[in-house]
């Protein structure tokens, strides 16, 4: 879904990066309120698991390949400061050491891929959670259509955005019924994928997850002195 | 069920995502993703260009100079997980320290103020 230079005009990407650059800025003033001792490593590790997952291209239809975003579980894991900020660096590194990307693209890639995911994926999951039972199985079937919604809204942004900028005259209406029918078909991949992980992380640490915080019930009440974090914030 | 340890969690994810872009990312599909389909069906990629950086050494998750696909492209994965760790975890990490109440360190309460 990275979008290359030269799909978006010149000024449509300055205002996209705009656009970018204030998401970003909000979001390094709210990560500080999500990050602590325990949560800063992870959310490093986040960013990086991001990166991995995202050179898994899955096949979706005959000739069509799809892969994570990450936006939703990223958000869910850390935050959705900080999982702009995991999205942020990953589309960075992306543009910048392995040409996936457009440099002048950065803003357009950033702004639909990185805020328009963890926003709606996040916004979504919160919903959900609130009104579903409180389990760990609701915050993962909250997890997977954040995640799988995600995905269309990003393409439709996209398709908006290549609507106001793009350098082709192409009808919109057939662009946007191809852009979001193959997404709504890599959204499946992307919510399986944000299930399984948030699940995985939620069985063994459950209190390190953000979006569960106030959710998850801990079996235990109080930990032995091994751990080295203290446990009244649990 | 006994509780991980966070450092535990953290080399288990790093190993796990050290072998996803290591090993895995071969089998990975090579066929063009949603957008690059939809943009070559429909006639969006006429005016595309190069990347301005399509000559980096680790351009397309490739390793330069070599030429076996399955480690170069490992490789190209092990390095950006390496990369994307120092700099996202360095970042938080600066993150954390201006913003975070408990730490210690001057920087930290020079920034508290505006934190509220």
């Amino acid at each position: 879904m990275h979008v290359p230079d030269g799909f978006i005009n010149a000024p449509v990407s300055v205002a996209a990066g705009v656009v970018a650059a204030a998401g970003v800025a909000v979001s390094l003033r709210g990560a500080r309120r999500e990050l602590d001792e325990r949560t800063a490593p992870l959310a490093g590790l986040v960013a990086a698991f991001v990166f991995a997952v995202q050179m898994l291209n899955f096949p979706v239809a005959s000739g069509t390949s799809g892969h994570l975003l990450g936006g939703t579980l990223a958000a869910i894991l850390v935050g959705p400061y900080t999982g702009v900020l995991c999205m942020s660096v990953v589309l960075l590194m992306q543009a910048v050491f392995f040409a996936d990307g457009g440099l002048s693209a950065l803003g357009v890639n950033i702004t639909v891929m990185g805020i328009v995911t963890a926003v709606v994926g996040y916004g979504l999951f919160r919903v959900l959670a609130g009104v579903l039972p409180r389990t760990r199985r609701s915050l993962v079937g909250a997890s997977f259509v954040g995640a799988l919604v995600s995905v269309p809204v990003c393409a439709a942004v996209f398709t908006g955005v290549y609507a106001i900028g793009g350098t082709t005259d192409v009808p919109l209406s057939k662009v946007a019924g191809a852009m979001i029918g193959v997404h709504v078909l890599i959204g499946i991949g992307e919510a399986l994928i944000t299930a399984a992980t948030v699940s995985s992380v939620l069985a063994v640490r459950p209190d390190l997850v953000h979006g569960a915080r106030g959710f998850a019930q801990p079996l235990e009440l109080r930990t032995g002195g091994a751990g080295s974090a203290p446990a009244a914030r649990v | 069920m006994a509780k991980v340890r966070t450092r535990t969690l953290l080399i288990a994810g790093a190993v796990v995502a050290l072998i996803l872009a290591g090993v895995v990312s071969f089998y990975a599909s090579q066929s063009p993703d949603g957008l690059e389909k939809v943009a070559a069906d429909k006639g969006m990629d006429e005016k595309v260009e190069e990347h301005g950086l399509a000559d980096s050494p680790l351009a397309d998750y490739g390793v330069e100079g070599v030429d076996d696909e399955r480690v170069s492209g490992g490789l190209a994965g092990v390095l950006g997980v390496g990369a994307t760790l120092v700099v996202a975890g360095g970042g938080f990490w600066v993150l954390k320290r201006r913003g975070g109440s408990g730490s210690g360190g001057s920087e930290a309460s020079a920034s508290a103020a505006e934190g509220s």
